[in-house]
C-alpha cells in the first residue's frame, strides 16, 4: 500500500506546482487583459510592402 | 467646379464624419487638416493598414485644440506618471479614452514606427490604456503624449492611482479563490476512500489521508477565510450582527470539530465541507465584484480641471500644477480650456461657458476686471487672468467641502442580507441552546458533538451566496443594457427608490447639439455665404449654425462686424448679409416660438430664420408616463427659457425648478430625503455632483462613456434613458427573487438542522448537503433574474 503514498505525494506536488504557477501568472499580470491579445494575434507580422500592395490596400476606400 | 450636392455627401477618409471644408490628398477627402496630417503621418510610415482593419477608424481632430504636454517633463510631474524610469529605459502608461476599435490597437502598437525612441507599446483595450516602453535619451513623456494627441488619441493624465489599487484587490481575491479551490479539490479526493468504505485494515493509510487534509485546510482557514473573520470581528465590535458572524461561527465549529475528530480518530472530519464552503463563498464574492475597468465612479472636480496651467514668472510663461497656484498669480488660458481658480480678467473681454457649473450651455461675456469663476470654459481668444482664490476654495469647488463628500460610502443603509442574517443567527442560537439542554438530559456524553453539529450546518453558505448571485447577475444584465453600476449594493438601493429627480441639460435633453432647423428660402450658394459669415464669429449660436451646414464656405467676408447681443453682418460676394435677432434684421412681426430664432437677411431682405431648439431625448415622454408618480422633479441650473417645453414633457404633478446652483440641488435632494423619500438623481455634469452624491442612487447620464462623469453610483448611456422605469422595476423584482432564494436556503438549513439535532449528522451528509444547497440557490437566483429580465426588457 506504500505505493499509494508515493502516488499521492506525486499528484499533490504536481497540483501544488500548478497552483504556484497560476498564482505567479496572476501576480505578473498575465490575466489583466484578456481581450487585446486575441486581436493582436490577428495582425501578424507586417510584410515588406511594395508600392503596388499599398495602393491596392487603399484603393478600395476611394469614393 | 463639381456641383455642391456631391461634395456634401463626402465622408472624411480618416474619421468618417461629414466634410464641410474638404481637404484633398491623394484623391481622398478629409474633413480637416488634422485628419489629413494623421493620414500623412501614417502614409509616411507605411502604416496605412490602419484604414483596412476597420472602416473609417480615425478620430476627428476638428474640435481639438493644440495642447502642450511639456509639463509632463517637469521632474515632479514626471515622477508621478512614470511607472519605471532610468536613464536608458522607461515605462509610462497613458489612459486614452479614444481607443475604440481594432485599428486603434494596431496603430498604437506600431508607435515605434512613428516615434523614435519608443521600444514597445502595448494596448489594454478593455482598460483603454496604452503602456509604452521607451528610451528617455531619445524621447520624453511629454513628447509621447503630444504624438498620441496629434494622432487623435488625447491622453487623459491623472495623477491619482485609484486604478492600481483596484486591480491589486482583484488579484488577491483570485489568489484566495485559487488556493481554496486547490484545497477543496484535493481534500475531496482524499475523503473519497472514507465515504466509499475504506476498511480498518488500512488504518495507517487512513490517518495519512486525514492528516493531509488538515495540512491542506489550514491555509484555507488562515488565508482564504480571513476576510470573514475580520468582518465578523468588526461587526461584533460595533455590536451588530451581519452575515459574516454566523459564517465565522460555522467555519470555526467545522474546523475545531474536524481537528478533534481526526486527532482522536473518532471520524474523518468535515474539512471537505469546510473548504468547499469557503470556495463557494469566494466564488460568490468574485461574481459580485464585477467592475467596469474603463469607468470611474469616484471622480471629483480635479478630474475636470487641467493639471497644469501657464503661469507668468519673470515675463515668461511656465507650466505650473494647479494645486500650487497662489493668490495673485498671473495665468494664461487658451480656447476651450477650463479656468482652474476664481480669478479676475486681465484681458479686455472673454466669453466664458459655465455649463460645467450651472448646466446652462450659454457663453457669458466677461469684461476687464470682472470675476471669472473656476470651472468656466473659455471660448475664443486666449486670455490672461489673475488668481483671486486658491483652486480648492473656489466658488465651484467649495461644493466638495460639503460634508456629503467626506462621508464614508456606507450611508447607514442596512442591507437585506444583514437583516436576514440577524434573524437567522438568533434562531440558530436558540436552537443550539435548546438542543444542548435536551441532549444534556438524555445523553450528556454527546452534548458537545451535537452542539458543534448544529453550529456547523447552520452556517449560512447558501444564504450568503443568494445575494451575490442575484445582484451580480442583474449587474451584468444592466451592463449589457448600458447601465453600468458601481457595485451590487446600488441595486438594493435602486429597488427602494420612490422619487426620481432629473437634471435638464444633458439628461432630459441632449448635451451638445441642439436641433438647428432653417425655415425660409435660401439657395445653396446663399447658404454657404451664411456659413462663411457665422464661421467668423465665436458666438455659440454662430458655432451651432456653422456646424449644422455641411457646405464648403468658398468666399471671404468683407466688412465683418459683430454686434454683441444682436447679431453679425458682413459683405460676401457683393451682398450684404445679416444674421441676428428679429430687431437687428428689422423684422417686425411677432413670432411665437419655443426655440431661439436667428434671422437671416440678404441685401436687407428677410429670408427666413434658423430655429435653435434643445433636443429632448427620444421616447422620454412614454418612459415618464410609465414612471408615473415616482417621477418627482426636474431641477435645473438653467433659466426658465425651456419651461414651456418641459411642462409639456412632464406630468403636471412634477415640480419644475430652475435657476438652481449645485448647492441648491444638493439641498433639494436632502430635503426630500428628510421627508422620508428614497431619491434617485439623474444628472450629467459637474453641477449635479453634489446632488448625485447626496441622493440614494445617483446616476450619471452620458452619451459617451469615454468622457468624464461626476462621482456617482452608476453611469447610464443616454439612449437608454427610455428604459429607466424598466431598470427600476427589475431592481424591485430582484429583491423578491432574493427573498425566494433565502427561503430555499432556509429550507436546506432546516433539513440539515434536523440531522444535526437528532445527532445523525455525518461528514458524508454534510459533504452532500452543502454543495447541493449552494448550487441550487445559485442556479435558482441566476435563472430567475435572467428570466425576469428577458421578460421586462424584451420589447426594445
Amino acid at each position: 500500500m506504500d505505493i499509494i503514498i508515493v502516488l499521492l505525494s506525486i499528484s499533490l506536488s504536481i497540483a501544488a506546482g500548478f497552483l504556484v504557477l497560476f498564482i505567479w501568472n496572476i501576480r505578473s499580470g498575465q490575466y489583466d487583459d484578456t481581450y487585446t491579445p486575441s486581436i493582436r494575434i490577428l495582425f501578424g507580422d507586417k510584410k515588406k510592402e511594395s508600392k503596388a500592395g499599398k495602393s491596392d490596400l487603399t484603393s478600395k476606400h476611394q469614393p | 467646379m463639381p456641383s455642391i450636392k456631391i461634395v456634401t455627401d463626402l465622408e472624411c477618409y480618416h474619421c468618417g464624419q461629414l466634410c464641410d471644408e474638404i481637404v484633398w490628398l491623394q484623391d481622398k477627402p478629409f474633413c480637416c487638416n488634422g485628419c489629413m496630417t494623421v493620414f500623412e503621418i501614417l502614409t509616411d510610415n507605411e502604416l496605412c493598414e490602419y484604414y483596412s482593419l476597420d472602416a473609417k477608424p480615425g478620430i476627428t481632430l476638428r474640435h481639438v485644440n493644440e495642447e502642450s504636454y511639456e509639463y509632463l517633463d517637469e521632474p515632479t510631474v514626471r515622477k508621478k506618471i512614470m511607472e519605471f524610469d532610468s536613464p536608458s529605459f522607461a515605462r509610462v502608461r497613458f489612459y486614452l479614452p479614444a481607443i475604440h476599435c481594432i485599428s486603434c490597437i494596431w496603430l498604437l502598437e506600431n508607435l515605434q514606427k512613428i516615434q523614435k525612441g519608443v521600444l514597445k507599446s502595448e494596448v489594454n483595450f478593455a482598460g483603454k490604456m496604452v503602456c509604452i516602453d521607451f528610451n528617455p535619451a531619445h524621447v520624453t513623456p511629454g513628447k509621447l503624449a503630444h504624438q498620441l494627441a496629434s494622432l487623435g488619441y488625447i491622453p487623459q493624465i491623472n495623477l491619482g492611482d485609484e486604478r492600481k489599487q483596484r486591480s491589486v484587490a482583484g488579484k488577491t481575491l483570485i489568489t484566495k479563490l485559487a488556493v481554496a479551490g486547490f484545497a477543496f479539490g484535493n481534500i475531496m479526493l482524499l475523503s473519497f476512500p472514507e465515504y466509499l468504505g475504506i476498511d480498518d485494515s488500512d488504518k495507517s493509510l487512513r490517518s495519512v489521508f486525514s492528516y493531509l487534509t488538515i495540512v491542506l485546510a489550514v491555509p484555507v482557514m488562515i488565508y482564504c477565510a480571513q476576510d470573514y473573520f475580520m468582518n465578523a470581528w468588526k461587526s461584533f465590535a460595533q455590536k451588530q450582527i451581519n452575515i459574516d458572524v454566523p459564517i465565522t461561527v460555522g467555519l470555526l465549529a467545522l474546523f475545531s470539530r474536524s481537528i478533534y475528530d481526526i486527532l482522536y480518530q473518532s471520524g474523518p472530519g468535515y474539512l471537505d465541507s469546510l473548504t468547499g464552503l469557503v470556495f463557494f463563498l469566494l466564488i460568490g464574492r468574485w461574481f459580485q465584484s464585477k467592475t467596469y475597468e474603463s469607468l470611474a465612479f469616484d471622480r471629483d472636480y480635479k478630474s475636470y480641471f487641467p493639471l497644469v496651467v501657464q503661469k507668468q514668472v519673470h515675463r515668461e510663461w511656465v507650466p505650473i500644477i494647479i494645486h500650487d497656484l497662489q493668490v495673485g498669480d498671473q495665468i494664461k488660458i487658451r480656447n476651450l480650456e477650463i479656468v482652474p481658480a476664481d480669478s479676475n480678467l486681465l484681458s479686455d473681454w472673454a466669453y466664458i461657458d459655465y455649463s460645467f457649473v450651472t448646466g446652462e450651455s450659454k457663453a457669458e461675456k466677461v469684461k476687464l476686471g470682472e470675476q471669472v469663476y473656476a470651472g468656466g470654459r473659455l471660448i475664443g481668444q486666449p486670455i490672461e487672468l489673475v488668481v483671486t482664490k486658491k483652486t480648492s476654495q473656489g466658488h465651484l469647488t467649495s461644493l466638495w467641502n460639503n460634508p456629503v463628500f467626506q462621508k464614508p460610502e456606507e450611508r447607514g443603509y442596512r442591507k437585506t442580507i444583514d437583516r436576514a442574517a440577524k434573524g437567522f443567527t438568533w434562531v440558530v442560537m436558540v436552537l443550539a441552546f435548546v438542543t444542548a439542554v435536551v441532549w444534556y438530559i438524555y445523553d450528556p456524553s454527546r452534548v458537545w458533538l451535537v452542539l458543534t453539529s448544529v453550529l456547523m450546518v447552520a452556517c449560512p453558505c447558501a444564504l450568503a451566496l443568494a445575494a451575490p448571485f442575484t445582484y451580480g447577475t442583474l449587474l451584468r444584465i444592466f451592463g449589457r443594457n448600458h447601465l453600468y453600476l458601481k457595485n451590487t449594493d446600488v441595486i438594493e438601493r435602486m429597488a427602494s427608490v420612490d422619487a426620481v429627480v432629473f437634471d435638464k441639460t444633458g439628461t432630459v435633453t441632449y448635451a451638445k447639439e441642439p436641433n438647428v432647423q432653417f425655415g425660409g428660402v435660401l439657395n445653396e450658394e446663399e447658404t454657404s455665404w451664411v456659413k462663411t459669415l457665422t464661421s467668423y464669429s465665436t458666438h455659440p449660436l454662430s458655432n451651432l449654425i456653422t456646424r449644422s451646414i455641411h457646405l464648403r464656405p468658398v468666399n471671404i467676408v468683407q466688412a465683418f462686424k459683430e454686434h454683441p447681443g444682436h447679431g453679425v453682418e458682413g459683405i460676401i460676394a457683393g451682398h450684404s448679409i445679416k444674421l441676428g435677432s428679429a430687431a437687428f434684421i428689422g423684422f417686425r412681426q411677432n413670432v411665437n416660438a419655443q426655440a431661439t430664432l436667428v434671422f437671416v437677411s440678404i441685401d436687407e431682405e428677410m429670408r427666413g430664420y434658423f430655429s435653435v431648439a434643445i433636443a429632448i431625448r427620444k421616447n422620454l415622454r412614454e418612459m415618464l408616463l410609465r414612471l408615473g408618480e415616482r417621477c418627482f422633479a426636474l431641477v435645473s441650473g438653467d433659466t426658465e427659457t425651456d419651461k414651456v417645453q418641459m411642462s409639456n414633457l412632464f406630468n403636471p404633478s412634477v415640480q419644475l425648478i430652475f435657476n438652481q446652483s449645485p448647492n441648491d440641488k444638493l439641498h433639494y435632494i436632502r430635503d426630500l430625503q428628510q421627508q422620508g423619500r428614497k431619491v434617485m438623481m439623474l444628472g450629467d455634469g459637474l453641477n449635479d455632483a453634489g446632488a448625485l452624491k447626496q441622493s440614494d442612487v445617483g446616476i450619471a447620464v452620458t452619451d459617451d462613456t469615454g468622457v468624464f462623469t461626476p462621482a456617482c453610483d452608476g453611469i447610464l448611456q443616454g439612449e437608454m434613458m427610455e428604459s429607466l422605469d424598466k431598470f427600476l422595476a427589475l431592481a424591485k423584482s430582484s429583491t423578491s427573487i432574493l427573498k425566494a432564494a433565502f427561503t430555499i436556503s432556509f429550507m436546506y438549513n432546516a433539513v440539515a438542522l434536523t440531522f444535526a439535532i437528532t445527532g445523525h449528522l455525518t461528514p458524508l451528509v454534510a459533504a452532500i448537503l452543502m454543495p447541493i444547497s449552494s448550487i441550487s440557490v445559485v442556479g435558482f437566483s441566476t435563472l430567475a433574474v435572467n428570466y425576469v429580465a428577458a421578460g421586462k426588457l424584451k420589447n426594445r
